[in-house]
């Protein structure tokens, strides 16, 4: 019944989450002084028809508090305006831009996953000696870079190697599949790495103390006193006890994969939802700016809850 | 049992004031003293910069993205000003902006905290609903949308980062000051007739000090990292040359298909560095304040992390 409890506080937590960052988003925009950015109807270059649809479907003529209603009413149905830039629906434009993401962002943090707990196991078991010294430097080395910066020097590194910014080669028209997908691979090389490296150094350091504290346990103590081979009790006794935190940390990284995610496809030109934050920040193109805030916010909010949710089933014991 | 023997070891150990407690913790670790040399460094050339920066702040001085030479070792930018004159002044508004930032975070958070932990019941349960909640949602995207929507200046810049990097603060101010709330000279000082003004400034924040010290010098590294984000995004505040400023100038003129790497190699190299000696400080004082660390076989030196941005400082 407490398990029910919790998932149920949960997913409540989630719910109200989400409404108030919707509010927020809300409050920020429409509330703010300067018609440009209230006004959603303005959309530059646009037809007396457009901006009559729009004032009509978001009701910009009424009340702050209709206003709101409206909004939200409009949100359910998924109708986040028209983008300034390309008179575009905003969730058209949105969606394009999640799915050119998606790739980039779970490469990198599978890569970081792969990689950072590997190094954080070898920096706990070797403990002391000069390889845990050179895995701590190291991952303190990464994750004190700013992450844009990181993709400038691998920029700088791999020049003329690998190809530096976008998703494709624009001359390559109507390429064979195999040309094709491996044209994305290098692509997509360079931004995964950064965001990779930028998340190696944070995991390893996470991984690494996570396993100390389980290596100190007495169970511990008791594998060894049987005689069990090191690998042994790094997986089956240390590391499954270890990554119970971790799993939750490494979901709960995602606002920092969120935000590495922004640079990173700036740096790169990758034209996903980072690069077009940055993109309607430059062209002040507020719906825009709304629509992918509102994206990213709901996106961290689900993934925190599916953190909450694994915990709760890797590790029973926590109902708080 | 177990009382006894930390009744005889006091005496053993006189020099454990708390207010020789974070220069003793520095010693004993090498990289936390490296760290603060650095920072110390950092530091002084900031505060100096208007006297020892070799060059004008505005100054040309050379050709367009001029090479390093004896008079300037690490070249020129894209407006032929010395990049060591740049870098100076750089590293001076990063630091006012990661010191301000970190002053405004420390300060809802401290407040958030030692009122939660101090006074309980519905007081905490609504502050810590609220630092949930601003847990959650992701910082940089809120700071780009507050910056973008505000405009750009240093004042705003400072403001967003502060308001959006307190909830680790408060959370462990809070856990701290629970502890502390209960311990019996506190309640004696209650007893005694001392209000919560008093019970909090006297008895409670002494305790909580050496902890917020740590918090600060880790926030520092967040919030600097946030403006060098910012500034890199164009929503740095245009008449100041901050690190970021000068990183995103460099990326904005092209350095690199020029081949300028001096202009853009340091100014990151420094924000790097700057970041890593706060870390190194900073985890060393946290170590040294978890009691469980001193414990032999639980002394397995944690490396407990704050993310630089997002938030994965909260659950361990």
């Amino acid at each position: 019944m407490r398990g029910a409890d919790y998932v149920l506080k949960r997913l409540a937590f989630a719910v109200v989450t989400v409404f108030v960052a919707v509010t927020i988003n809300f409050a920020l925009f429409r509330l703010a002084p300067g018609s440009a950015v209230t006004n959603l109807s303005r959309v530059p270059h646009a037809t007396q028809q457009l901006r009559e649809a729009l004032t009509k479907q978001f009701g910009l003529n009424k009340s702050k508090g209709a206003q709101y209603v409206i909004y939200l009413k409009q949100l359910l149905h998924g109708n986040l305006g028209v983008s300034f830039e390309n008179e575009q629906p905003v969730s058209t434009n949105l969606r394009i831009a999640l799915i050119n993401t998606l790739p980039m962002v779970f490469l990198g943090t599978l890569f970081s996953i792969v990689i950072g707990t590997l190094t954080g196991v070898i920096a706990a078991w070797r403990r002391g000696t000069p390889t845990e010294t050179l895995t701590v430097s190291s991952a303190l080395g990464f994750y004190s870079m700013p992450t844009h910066w990181l993709g400038l020097m691998l920029i700088i590194i791999f020049a003329g190697i690998l190809p530096t910014g976008g998703m494709t080669n624009e001359f390559l028209l109507n390429p064979p599949f195999w040309t094709h997908v491996r044209d994305l691979a290098s692509h997509i090389t360079l931004p995964s790495l950064t965001l990779g490296l930028v998340l190696y150094g944070e995991y390893t350091l996470i991984v690494r103390s996570a396993m100390l504290e389980t290596l100190g346990e007495d169970y511990i103590l008791t594998a060894r006193a049987k005689g069990l081979r090191p690998w042994t009790i790094v997986r089956r006794h240390a590391l499954r006890n270890a990554m119970l935190p971790v799993a939750t940390l490494i979901a709960l990284s995602l606002g920092y994969i969120v935000a590495g995610a922004i640079l990173i496809e700036t740096v790169f030109s990758w034209p996903g939802i980072g690069r077009a934050v940055y993109e309607a920040v430059l062209q002040r193109d507020y719906p825009m700016l709304q629509g992918a805030f509102l994206l990213l916010t709901i996106s961290v909010v689900i993934c925190n809850l599916v953190a909450d949710l694994l915990y709760f089933k890797l590790d029973p014991r926590i109902t708080e | 049992m177990s009382s006894a023997g930390i009744m005889i070891e006091a005496p053993t150990t006189p020099a454990q004031t708390r207010r020789g407690f974070v220069l003793r913790t520095l010693r004993a670790k090498p990289a936390a003293t490296i760290g603060l040399v650095v920072l110390m460094i950092v530091v002084l050339v900031a505060v100096l910069a208007p006297v020892i920066a070799p060059y004008g702040l505005h100054t040309q001085v050379g050709p367009v993205f001029g090479s390093p030479s004896w008079s300037h070792p690490l070249g020129l930018d894209d407006g032929g000003i010395d990049m060591v004159t740049l870098l100076m002044w750089g590293a001076r508004i990063s630091l006012v902006v990661g010191f301000a930032a970190t002053v405004v975070s420390m300060a809802i958070g401290g407040t958030v905290g030692v009122l939660a932990g101090y006074f309980g019941g519905v007081v905490e349960t609504i502050l810590m609903r609220i630092t949930d909640y601003f847990i959650v949602v992701p910082d940089v995207p809120l700071m780009i949308v507050v910056a973008a929507i505000w405009g750009p200046s240093l004042f705003h810049i400072v403001i967003v980062i502060g308001i959006l990097l307190w909830t680790s603060t408060a959370r462990v101010i809070r856990a701290q000051v629970k502890s502390v709330r209960e311990r019996v000279y506190v309640k004696r000082a209650r007893a005694l007739g001392a209000g919560h003004t008093r019970i909090v400034l006297r008895h409670v924040l002494p305790q909580v000090a050496p902890l917020l010290i740590a918090n600060t010098v880790l926030t520092v590294a967040v919030a600097i990292f946030d403006e060098t984000a910012l500034s890199f995004l164009g929503l740095g505040d245009p008449s100041r040359v901050s690190l970021g400023k000068v990183i995103e100038n460099a990326f904005e003129r092209a350095a690199i298909s020029a081949g300028a790497w001096w202009a853009i190699v340091p100014p990151g190299a420094v924000v790097a560095l700057i970041i890593l000696a706060c870390s190194l400080v900073g985890g060393a004082l946290e170590d040294a304040l978890n009691p469980r660390l001193r414990v032999a076989h639980l002394s397995a030196r944690t490396f407990r992390l704050r993310p630089l941005v997002g938030r994965s400082d909260s659950a361990l």
